[in-house]
Parts: structure tokens; sequence; C-alpha cells
């Protein structure tokens, strides 16, 4: 007989407001036709009540479900990260789904549901409850990627995605279970007791487990080598679709293997600083590289985001607190500058033409001043350019490398930032010193008036007065 | 009674056929079965290291297995017919509108 552990629903109180909300919003979808506008609203508060109720414990840390769930610093401000990051997507998507015809309700209940399974990701302890939340938000983006079903490129982007993120499934899932024979638990807390001794720490499947664990999560955050689905994923997905996965699940992703390897595997650090710095590097070296060459508008914030994970990756090696602190304001102001520069890629498209190509940029710098600016000071945040919030989130992650002595990998990622600065100015050349091809149909609505409104706050912000949410950061 | 070894390396002989399979077959839906193989591989594992280590929580994280996996039967097997229906095929080298 296993006794059952206790059972503390305040501490899950975001998820299970988001799930209800969830389901109302599937709900209502059912009355309301086609005009899906009340659903936005739906969603919207859930996420704004989801948000607000990960405040309803404060005695942080709050342990539950037998050390499976913690409500804590990290997992409260990566919850904010989520809400924002969804509520921005949902926003983004109105007027893209009328244009584009996406004209199921289905659509806005699976973004809330990726959440949930972000939010859980985020804040377990336990590798079960990991792999749950890995599952959740991974089955809604394999949905999402494809939920344009008439259109190939959609169809073959979700194929691709699912096929590939099933096989890293795998890897993680074998990984896990090595750990968990190698330590007898599940539990993050456990296997750290469990690995103090000498006996187990000797155990070879341990290492293989790790490996194992690496390539899981490495596919999940798409950190080369198991980067190939990104480009052709975030090319395929509908463009909200792809700024939402940029942003939310991966942050999730990077939460939970932050949480596995810096609070579980302590002691195994000499091991896997070796591969992830390798990782790290080859993944900025690749992602920047790979992005030079693109003329894909899509492909290319594909490729940066890659780098992008190649910088957080030095956060995870980093560890301590202070490499905490650095993940949660990197994430945070990456969600700015990715929604920031995704809804001006969509405003730029129209029925019928997307206008990806670097070509379709040419002279938007004169057309659309504003625009041009906006687009532009988001690409130079991505960047790392000063007084950017790109800039003061990577100064912060490259401060917590060079704290705990990794200054040939720094080094190695200003260097990376330096060629990555190549291809956004690339963009800012076309914008404004080539000539326009064509006249510019822009449309400005409302909407997407205030994403890039909040992109521009949240970028400038940080970038100038870090100060407050640094202090909210840090534990 | 078997010792832990041998299930072990069943279970990674297993995994390894599941891996091959992804990487050689180019039908998705053998791609997707050889998937599951993994997956099933790593459910014998962990019952083996369940029943060794005298617990519990391999064979509950293992029924936690068999739900996502079917689950992602469902949402893989959708994907899977609404590209037929587009496209008429299900070889991954005729699925390549996008490259580099």
């Amino acid at each position: 007989m296993i006794a059952a552990p206790e059972i503390d629903l305040i501490s899950l109180a975001p998820v299970l407001v988001l799930s209800v909300f969830t389901m109302l919003v599937m709900l209502i979808d059912l009355f309301v036709g086609k005009n899906k506008s009340v659903l936005v609203f739906v969603a919207l508060t859930g996420l704004l009540l989801a948000a607000v109720s990960s405040f309803a414990k404060t005695d942080w840390p709050v342990s539950s479900f037998g050390g499976s769930y913690v409500v804590d610093h990290m997992s409260v401000f990566f919850t904010m990260i989520f809400c924002l990051s969804s509520g921005l997507a949902i926003l983004l998507s109105v007027d893209y789904n009328k244009r584009e015809n996406i004209r199921v309700g289905e659509y806005y209940s699976l973004i809330m549901f990726c959440t949930v399974g972000m939010i859980i990701l985020a804040s377990s302890t336990d590798l079960i409850m990991i792999f749950l939340g890995i599952e959740i938000v991974s089955l809604c983006l394999y949905v999402l990627a494809g939920i344009r079903r008439g259109d190939t490129r959609s169809n073959e982007a979700a194929l691709k995605y699912f096929l590939l993120g099933a096989f890293a499934t795998g890897f993680l899932l074998y990984g896990m279970t090595l750990l968990y024979g190698a330590t007898g638990t599940t539990k993050l807390a456990g296997i750290a007791e469990a690995l103090s001794h000498a006996e187990v720490l000797s155990q070879p499947i341990l290492v293989m487990g790790v490996v194992l664990l690496i390539a899981g999560f490495g596919f999940k955050v798409a950190s080369v080598p198991f980067h190939m689905w990104t480009p052709d994923v975030y090319q395929g997905a509908p463009t909200p679709v792809t700024a939402f996965m940029a942003v939310g699940p991966k942050a999730a992703a990077f939460a939970a293997f932050f949480r596995v390897f810096t609070t579980a595997m302590p002691e195994l650090a000499p091991t896997w600083e070796v591969l992830l710095s390798i990782i790290a590097v080859t993944t900025m070296f690749v992602g920047n590289l790979g992005a030079i060459m693109q003329t894909n508008i899509k492909r290319l914030l594909a490729y940066s985001s890659i780098s992008h994970a190649g910088y957080i990756l030095i956060a995870i090696i980093a560890k301590g607190s202070l490499a905490t602190s650095a993940l949660l304001f990197y994430m945070l102001s990456y969600t700015f500058m990715t929604f920031g520069a995704f809804s001006i890629v969509i405003l730029l498209g129209r029925a019928g033409k997307e206008n990806l190509e670097l070509e379709d940029y040419s002279g938007l710098g004169f057309k659309a001043p504003l625009l041009g600016l906006a687009m532009s000071v988001f690409l130079l945040s991505l960047g790392g350019l000063p007084p950017l919030a790109g800039f003061v989130a990577k100064f912060y992650i490259f401060q917590a490398a060079l704290n705990e002595g990794y200054v040939i990998l720094v080094v190695l990622a200003v260097l990376n930032s330096a060629i990555s600065l190549y291809y956004y100015l690339k963009v800012i050349v076309f914008m404004y010193m080539k000539e326009p091809k064509g006249d510019f149909q822009i449309s400005l609505t409302p909407i997407t008036l205030i994403i890039i409104i909040i992109g521009l706050i949240g970028t400038v912000q940080l970038g100038l007065f870090p100060g407050p949410v640094i202090s909210l950061a840090h534990p | 009674m078997v010792p832990l070894t041998h299930y072990l390396i069943f279970s990674a002989v297993l995994f390894s056929i599941g891996v091959l399979g992804v990487l050689i077959r180019r039908n998705a839906i053998v791609v997707f079965m050889c998937v599951e193989i993994m997956l099933n591989a790593v459910n014998v594992s962990l019952i083996a290291f369940d029943r060794y280590l005298n617990q519990h929580d391999g064979q509950i994280f293992s029924f936690m297995v068999m739900c996502v996996a079917a689950a992602e039967v469902s949402v893989g097997l959708a994907i899977v017919i609404a590209l037929f229906r587009n496209k008429a095929t299900v070889n991954l080298d005729e699925i390549n509108l996008m490259k580099w």
C-alpha cells in the first residue's frame, strides 16, 4: 500500500484556472459561429487570471504533491512569461487568422493548453511530471504547426516536427529511465541526494542517461545537432504560431532543462558541462552562420532563434543564482523582441501573398518610416546592441558565466554576437538602402499596433532601465 | 530469476532497432511505428528497474508513457492523413518543399 501524497490544489492554481478557461473556450466555440473574437476575449481573461493566481502562494518555495511540484521564484516568473507570450500570440493571431482564413476555435484552446503544459514544465521537480509537461506542450504544437490543413507547407512542417519530436521524446525518455534506474527515484531532489553517494555516481548507465537527456532537451530547445527541424517548422507553421514556438515553449523547455541539470545533477557537472559547452558553441556558430545565408525572413529568424538557444545554454552551464536570474531576464526580453519582429513580419503580408523574402522588405524604411524604425529596433535588440534589452540580457548571461570562470565560452559568445549583427543589419540594409519593389499594402489594425507598442516598450525599457526587472528576477 | 542486465540489454537492442528504423525507413507510418518501438523499449527497462528496485514509480511512469504514446498516435496519424489528402504520398523523401 502506498501512502497518497498530500494534495495542494492552491499551488496548482494557475494550471487549474487556465485549464478551466481552455475548456470554456472550447465550449463557447460551439455556439459562436464564424466570428471567433469572443474566444479571444475569454482566452485573454483566462491567461490574465492564471498570471494573477500564480501568486496564490507567496511563501516560496512551496513544494507539494510529494515533492513533484514546486512554486518558487523561478516558476512564478516563468508563468508570467508564458502568460505574456501566449497572450501576445493570441492577439497576433486575430488579424492573421482572418486574413489566412483559419476559422477554427480550437486554435485558441490549443495555445492555452500548450500554456498549461509550459507552466507544468517550469514548475515540476519530478521526471514523470517533466515528461508529461513536455508532451502536453509538444502535442499542442504539432497540431498548431499544421493547423492550416489545406496548405502543404503547413502539413509538411507538422509532419517533420511531429516525427522528429516523437523521436527526440524517445531519447529523453530513455535518458530519464536510466537516471531513474541508477538513482532509484524520479524526484529531482532525490536524484541529487542519491548522486552524493560515490557508488551511485560511478555507474556507467548514469553517463548514458545524461547524454540521452541532453539529446532530448537539446531537441526541444533547438540546439545543434538537434536543430534540423527548426527552420522548416518555423517557415511552414502559421506566423503567429512560429512566434509563439520561438518564445513560450522554448522558454519552458529551458526552464526544465535548467532545473533538471542544476538541481538534480550538480554532482555530475564535470560530465555535462563539457558536453553542453561544446553544444552551446556549435549552436551559436551554426545558428549565426546559417542565418547569414537565408533569404526568407522566417527562416532567418529561425536560425537566429537557434543561435539564441546557444547563448541561453551558457546560463545553464554557469549554474548558480546569478545564472537563474540571467536566464529569466533573457527569456523576458527575448519575448518582447521576438514578438515585435514577428508582428511586423505578419503585418507586411497580405491574403495569398505573405511577403516573406528579404527583398519584400526593400524600401520599407521610406514607405513606412515608423514600421521600419520599429523593425530596426527589434532586430538590433536581437543582435544585442546597447541600449536595448538584448544587450542587457546577453551582458547578464556573460557576467554570470564570467563569475564562474568560463572565459573562453564568453569570448566565443561575444564573437558570435558580432557575427549575428551581420544578418540583422542585412535586413535593415534592405529596408533603408534599396529601392522599393512594389507598393506596400499595410493595414495597421489597433491590435497589431498594440503588440508592436508592447514590444517596443519592453525592448527599450528593459534596455534602459533593467534594474527593477533584474531585482524581480533575482531570487 | 532473470537478472536485470538481460532486460536492459533487451531494451537497449529494441531501442536501437527503433532508432535505426527511424533513420533508415522512408515511409512516414513505418517511421512512426519505429518511434513506438523506441517508447516500448523504454517501457521494458522502466518495468525492469521498477521490479529490481522494488518500487512503484517505474510502473506509474510506464503507464504515463503509454497514455502519451496513445495521444501521440492520434495526433500523428491525423497529421499524416492531412498531408496525404494534399499530396497523396507518405514517402518522406517526397515531402521536401522546404530546404535549407
